[in-house]
């Protein structure tokens, strides 16, 4: 199944405006999907007999910058049976208030894999699953104190006591 | 060993009770069996055995109330610090730490925008040796239990 097909697979079951944007530039062609169906659209895409994507290979959380205002979460499925790769990007804009983080649905429920993934996101970049079973720190101490990976991320001078640079 | 081979000759031997238990300590020194990251494959070659540490009475034990000298052979991130500090008080004195490599000596590669690594052990507890090195090699750790015996010889436990 090619990318087109699977494009096309998408259109007729969800219609045309769950694909909101396609992207050639990366190492291979990415489908910028609506972010409030992000989950739906795994489901489909896992269990279609024609597409099977069984795998989620990676799950990453990306802050696009300060001055974009966006972030996003990139999917890399696999079909393991067709031995095919499907990259799906959502993003969302967000005021960068830690109060309010920018949130997409979990794909826990379709790929049990997404759960460490998640709280990775999470744990780094800031952004929150709805849906997910346990969204906690997973690399950081739970009392960490913001997301080090995002682009305005100032270190702190201290934690517990102890000078950090 | 048998009593006739004990009584050999009947020989004495006249030393100082410090020097003794200097002797003993520096002769049977057990490190906490605990690594944290590239460092400690080093010091597991070192403790196996092509260089067989165990000829200098190195021998890791797996608690903290056993154990001499901690050797924090790894990246020391700010959640394992906690860690570090509560083995560490765990030790009995006397209690020594070796420093292997260069992240536990001053945050090594991650010294510039490692905001989850300690800039070095020595902030959290006292260092004895510093051994240099991403990662050292055995030799080297060998050479840092050698400088440890040396600087312990040098002890006054009593008097």
């Amino acid at each position: 199944m090619s990318f087109d097909d699977i494009k096309l697979l998408l259109t007729n079951k969800f219609g045309e405006s769950v694909i909101t944007g396609e992207e050639y530039t990366g190492m291979q062609p990415a489908l910028l999907i609506d972010p409030d169906r992000i989950a739906e659209v795994c489901l489909e895409l896992r269990d279609n007999p024609k597409t099977y994507f069984d795998f989620l290979s990676c799950l990453t959380g990306i802050d696009y910058g300060i001055d974009s205002g966006r972030f996003g979460v990139v999917y890399n499925l696999s079909s393991i049976p067709y031995h095919l790769q499907l990259t799906l990007k959502v993003s969302k804009e967000n005021n960068r208030n830690e109060e309010e983080l920018p949130s997409f649905p979990s794909v826990t429920s379709v790929y049990r894999t997404a759960d460490w993934h998640e709280r990775e996101a999470f744990d780094l970049v800031g952004i929150f699953f709805e849906g997910h079973p346990d969204l906690r720190r997973i690399l950081l101490p739970d009392d960490w104190e913001g997301y080090p990976l995002r682009k305005d991320y100032k270190t702190a001078e201290y934690y517990k006591g102890i000078k950090i640079d | 060993m048998t009593p006739d081979l004990t009584n050999e000759s009947g020989g004495v031997v006249v030393t100082k009770m410090n020097d003794l238990m200097n002797w003993a300590r520096l002769s049977s020194l057990w490190p906490l069996s605990f690594g944290i990251a590239c460092c400690a494959i080093e010091m597991m070659g070192a403790l196996v055995s092509t260089y067989d540490l165990d000829r200098f009475g190195v021998f890791p034990r797996p608690s903290a109330r056993q154990a001499d000298v901690i050797i924090i052979a790894g990246t020391v991130t700010f959640k394992m610090a906690e860690r570090i500090k509560r083995l560490y008080e765990q030790m009995p004195e006397p209690k020594y730490v070796i420093s292997m490599g260069s992240c536990s000596n001053c945050g090594g590669p991650y010294w510039q925008h490692g905001y989850h690594v300690v800039k070095g052990v020595d902030r959290v507890i006292p260092v004895d040796v510093y051994v240099q090195g991403c990662p050292p090699r055995p030799e080297a750790l060998i050479g840092a239990i050698l400088e440890l015996q040396k600087k312990i010889e040098q002890e006054q436990l009593i008097g």
